[in-house]
């Protein structure tokens, strides 16, 4: 199953947050599957709407997801996907 | 029990600690690093409720209910599958301000947020449900009157809630004007007569007015104080007919904060900024002006205050007045305190961030 790290920056809300192996194909299931384990994190990664906040990032094996609105990039069994906060302001 | 001041700032929450009859005590600080654009404490349960804007994760509420010592996350209201009027989607920009619903709803909670959507909720702030009397007021789709300023869309920023009757509420949206429900929020009606928006082609319209802060003297509910972007304005009468109370040959005029005096309706203070596009002290010199007599005549009680070279604003939840105890914090870092009968500012810090907002909680008597 896909693993999916995050951004430490994270972990001032979640503290417990760890690198979590996951069941899911799409980006959109992986975060619905985390939001299992950590409740709210969802929240911190997407607009009310589903799409991503305009400064998370988030990579499927070192590429960026491509649909920021519905998060619909495929995810296979061993990808490594990442979340993490864009970098802004300097 | 102690007094203690509240402080919102860009980087944190600050808590301060007054002992009668001594000194100020080092803050304790919560949330250090992230911006608070709400603070609120609902004076029915002693709830503190903390809206932190986070730059990359969105807007987050928080509660209190000891003081400081431990916080709860809260979910914050959605305006999910909603449009702006230019039919894009609406998102909650930014949580602004809370009032409680009366002491006859415990569980009612008003909160005013960017983009314009007042949300109430019913549960103690469980929940909270779009306000849709509000939100769907007809003048919100006609063009140009409710816009965005300071903002790029208009936000809610003032509630006031009436004493007498807790389904007697008014708003007020930068920019779109004053707003007042006698139904509990079903029905809003705007109340901007006599205000002035300098800044359009009709100045007496009717929605599109831009109040920066609207206040009530808690012991004089007909009574309605605003600092406006055109000036200082003054409604005895519930808001039906406003009358501007400006200085016009001096300094009070533009600015964002405002305190009035409970228990003398006629008395209020300001801090004015230069003007609209000059957001610095006005004349470079920090003041605060009174007025005892609604406006007639002011003058400054700035003593303690720096004169010279006084780049600093006060934001409009930034001022803060109980009794004779009144606490404001500027846009660069700087707290001051007057604690006496004649008004003498002290310093309470230099080396704070923007200060948003402000809040007295005075020790039981």
């Amino acid at each position: 199953m896909p693993k999916v790290k995050f951004t430490t920056a994270l972990k001032r809300f979640y503290p417990n947050l760890q690198d979590t192996v996951v069941a899911g194909q799409t980006v959109s299931e992986l975060l619905e599957q985390i939001n299992k384990t950590y409740p709210g994190i969802r929240n911190y990664l997407v607009e009310e709407d589903g799409s991503l906040r305009k400064h998370v990032n988030i990579f499927v094996d070192e590429a960026l997801i491509h649909d920021r609105n519905c998060l619909t990039d495929a995810v296979t069994l061993n990808d490594e996907v990442l979340i993490y906060q864009a970098l802004s302001g300097g | 029990m102690s007094n203690q001041i509240l402080v919102g700032t860009a980087k944190g929450l600050i808590q301060y600690q007054i002992p009668r009859g001594t000194h100020w005590q080092a803050a304790q600080v919560h949330f250090q690093g992230f911006t608070v654009g709400l603070l609120y404490v609902d004076e029915r349960s002693g709830r503190w409720w903390v809206g932190l804007s986070h730059k990359h994760w969105g807007e987050k509420l928080h509660y209190s209910d000891d003081g400081g010592a431990t916080w709860q996350e809260s979910s914050v209201p959605t305006l999910q599958g909603e449009s702006l009027p230019n039919g894009q989607p609406a998102r909650l920009r930014q949580l602004w301000c809370m009032q409680h619903g009366g002491h006859d709803k415990p569980g009612t909670l008003w909160l005013g947020t960017d983009p314009g959507a007042l949300f109430k909720s019913e549960d103690q702030g469980e929940t909270f449900t779009l306000v849709r009397g509000l939100w769907d007021h007809p003048s919100r789709q006609q063009p140009g009157q409710w816009f965005g300023a300071g903002s790029d869309t208009p936000f809610i920023h003032s509630i006031v809630l009436d004493p007498r009757d807790s389904d007697h509420v008014y708003v007020a949206v930068s920019c779109a004007g004053v707003f007042e429900t006698r139904d509990g929020g079903w029905h809003w009606e705007p109340k901007n007569q006599g205000l002035v928006a300098a800044y359009l082609p009709n100045p007496e319209v009717e929605v599109g007015h831009d109040p920066h802060c609207l206040l009530m003297p808690r012991q004089h509910p007909g009574v309605l104080w605003q600092q406006n972007h055109c000036g200082i304005f003054y409604s005895g009468n519930g808001g039906a007919q406003w009358q501007e109370v400006s200085d016009a040959a001096g300094v009070p005029y533009y600015g964002f904060a405002l305190a009035v005096d409970d228990a003398n309706p006629r008395r209020a203070w300001v801090i004015p900024a230069e003007r609209d596009a000059q957001r610095v002290a006005a004349g470079l010199a920090l003041r605060v002006f009174q007025t005892n007599d609604q406006g007639v005549t002011w003058e400054s009680v700035s003593d303690g205050l720096p004169q010279q070279h006084a780049f600093d604003i006060v934001l409009r939840q930034a001022f803060a007045r109980q009794n004779k105890l009144m606490v404001f914090g500027t846009n660069n870092g700087n707290l001051y305190l007057s604690d006496t009968d004649s008004i003498h500012w002290k310093t309470i810090s230099h080396t704070l961030p923007k200060v948003n907002s402000v809040i007295i909680i005075q020790a039981p008597r």
